[in-house]
């Protein structure tokens, strides 16, 4: 930690406003503005609730919207439905548009009733589309889910599991850090060690790990709950021990020893005044670390040890990408993969220019 | 301290680690109620001599710490216990090993081989085009899942059929000659490696960059502009050595996230290394190849790490081991 930043030297507010001065970082901040907003939403912007389902229509290909009618002219905009038929030559399901009816896309009409933030009672939807009509944006699912709705309810989990780990790990990591350095000695050997064994556990093999015992017949909340503190238990062992470092030398400045003069207690002494000197830097870090989180959660749920069905999320819409026939034939499954990359990208360059503006003296960028 | 002194240092302390590993991942893998023989149990090939010298080895009937003691004692000894399937544990280990650290090892030396070049183009670029085309690029890199790019650089093999679409070997393997034999395996590499060297690549790149600016701006860079020098020798004789250093330190934690990594890779690929050796023994909830596995996976790890200690002593003796 030889050369590490002054923090302390710039307010939040000033922050702010330093990282949204780069071009790159205020176009990151504004889609991700925009990707959290859409799944704050998604009950309202999706024109399906979550547990909607047409198992006639699996694989279903993405809804085409037209503007233009037969006839050339401009229209508003309107779309058809998809029939399946059976090719019975090459032995392949398949469908066409039925282009004997037209139905209307509505926006703002009444739909089926959901809880708009998890409480409002509601039943109006962004867009939706004429009595009997079905309008797929984004295709179907082999359960003939819209992939388009799940997208959104998927990302609710996926894009919040991060933030919910790293407020389990960061206070993990920092209170374990700050023992171990306050107490030094014996102590801190001890607990450095433990911390680097855990380390030296390649990390996505615990995660499978632990993933893989949690039991089959938990809620969806509750899994949900234990899949953010198996997260949390990964990343805390490093993060800790760069803390006990600035700890060591925190506690040997005059603030803290008066603290311990009047006698303040060995816990209060190090969470009120050693560790919230720390804090400049562990912003730093969970901002740098939330797109690794992100990026373990869709893993874990990729491999179908994350979050489960019926529950969406990002990671587990791709586990049907997996097939071949999938991947060549209905690339609309492919679209979550996008949308982490877009996420992860763009926490990526936010977290550079955060390091950049706390750090001017460093040429990493 | 002399370089063998180092290393003898070095080893004595990873035994003590190794040791906690073993202590943390055997109680984590037991707290699950889940009795380790019950999948072992339900193979009807399984004899009931196998199934008794098991619970013989791991003392099944005895208290756990003793359970501990013993299932360490075999595994010091190389007793790894039988999987689910019958094969003996240690058999399937000795097969994915290799094939773990041969995937590793191209995409290590590939990342090495682009990485730190075009590190050292961006950094004596500094804030120019070519600079800022390479930080765009690192990101880009950096953000995508592994296994969402696998997935894509399948459908490209599917589409074109240019590249195999998993595995290791072909079908026929068995009746190619020695050179045909290399050139399959090879073959079905590529996939597999572009992934984990793109995904490695990025982080390698932004770390020699960093380094040799800031090594350009040290003094005795200053000073060997000062006294004349070209400036490809101040560049390629002063700065870079120095710039590379923290970068063997590096090649440890690679080499650990590799591992990781090439998890989820190799489970797309079906590539038959540890990574999906473990995956599936979780998803069978074979405990004793899961608990090897594990094992086996930080050893090398740890080992991985020693290495990159040892380079870096080679390469700057003023290293003191900690």
């Amino acid at each position: 930690m030889a050369n590490l930043p002054d923090f302390n030297s710039l307010q939040n507010e000033n922050l702010f406003k330093s990282v949204l001065k780069d071009k790159f970082a205020r176009y990151a901040f504004f889609i991700l503005l925009f990707l959290y907003l859409t799944v704050f939403l998604a009950s309202f912007i999706s024109p399906y609730t979550k547990d909607y389902s047409n198992r006639n229509k699996a694989y279903c290909p993405p809804s085409k919207i037209y503007i233009i009618n037969e006839e050339g002219k401009l229209s508003l905009p309107y779309t058809y439905n998809y029939i399946r038929y059976f090719d019975k030559e090459n032995f392949e399901t398949k469908y066409i548009e039925d282009k004997t009816h037209k139905y209307r896309v509505k926006y703002f009409s009444k739909g089926e009733s959901y809880k708009l933030f998890g409480f409002i009672s509601f039943d109006r939807h962004f867009y939706d589309v004429e009595k009997n009509g079905e309008l797929y944006l984004l295709g179907t699912d082999i359960n003939g889910r819209d992939n388009f709705s799940r997208l959104l309810y998927g990302g609710q989990i996926s894009l919040t599991i991060g933030f919910l780990a790293l407020l389990v790990s960061f206070p993990l990591g920092m209170l374990y850090g700050g023992l171990s350095g306050y107490f030094g000695g014996k102590t801190d050997f001890i607990m450095m060690r433990i911390a680097e064994a855990i380390m030296s556990i390649p990390s996505f093999y615990l995660l499978i790990i632990l993933a893989s015992v949690l039991p089959a017949n938990m809620t969806s909340i509750q899994r949900f709950t234990l899949i953010v503190l198996i997260l949390a238990l990964i990343g805390w062992a490093g993060f800790s021990r760069v803390v006990r470092g600035m700890v060591l030398s925190i506690k040997k400045k005059e603030f803290v020893i008066a603290a311990e003069a009047i006698g303040a207690s060995t816990l209060r002494t190090i969470t009120k005044h050693i560790l919230p000197q720390t804090l400049s830097y562990v912003i730093v870090a969970m901002t740098l670390s939330v797109p690794s989180y992100i990026l373990s959660e869709s893993g874990l749920s990729f491999l179908g040890l994350g979050i489960q069905q019926p529950d969406a999320s990002w990671g587990n819409m791709l586990k049907e990408a997996q097939e071949f026939v999938n991947i060549i034939s209905r690339p609309w499954l492919l679209t979550p993969g996008f949308l982490i990359f877009v996420a992860v990208l763009s926490f990526n360059v936010i977290g550079d220019t955060i390091r950049d503006v706390l750090d001017p003296n460093s040429r990493e960028r | 301290m002399n370089l063998s002194g180092y290393v003898i240092k070095r080893i004595i302390q990873t035994i003590p680690l190794l040791f906690l590993v073993s202590i943390i991942s055997f109680f984590l893998i037991r707290i699950a109620p889940v009795d380790p023989l019950a999948e072992l149990k339900l193979n009807p090939s399984i004899t009931q001599e196998t199934l008794d010298y098991e619970v013989q080895r791991l003392g099944l009937d005895k208290p756990i710490i003793v359970q501990y003691g013993l299932w360490l004692k075999s595994f010091v000894k190389g007793d790894l216990g039988y999987c689910t399937t019958g094969e003996k544990v240690i058999d399937k280990l000795k097969e994915r090993i290799p094939n773990t650290i041969l995937l590793t090892g191209f995409v290590i030396f590939f990342t090495w081989a682009v990485g730190i070049p075009l590190g050292i183009i961006a950094a004596l670029n500094w804030r120019k085009p070519i600079d800022r085309l390479l930080t765009i690029l690192s990101s880009i890199g950096m953000a995508i899942p592994s296994f969402f790019f696998a997935l894509l650089l399948l459908i490209f093999a599917v589409k074109t059929g240019w590249f195999p679409t998993g595995g290791l070997t072909s079908y026929n393997y068995s009746e190619m000659t020695k050179f045909g034999k290399m050139l399959d395996i090879l073959h079905h590499l590529i996939l597999p490696v572009i992934v984990l060297f793109t995904i490695s690549l990025s982080g390698l790149q932004r770390q020699m960059r960093g380094n040799l600016l800031d090594v350009l701006q040290s003094d005795y860079v200053k000073f060997a502009r000062a006294k004349g020098l070209s400036e490809t020798k101040v560049v390629y004789k002063h700065a870079l050595r120095n710039a590379i250093n923290p970068m063997i330190t590096l090649l440890g934690f690679e080499f650990a996230s590799l591992l990781s990594g090439a998890a989820l890779t190799e489970y797309v690929f079906q590539y038959p290394g540890l990574g999906r050796l473990i995956l599936e023994a979780v998803l069978k909830s074979d405990i004793n190849l899961v608990m090897a596995s594990l094992m086996i996976g930080t050893i090398m790890l740890v080992i991985g790490n020693l290495l990159a200690d040892i380079l870096l002593k080679l390469a700057d003796p003023r290293v003191e081991a900690a």
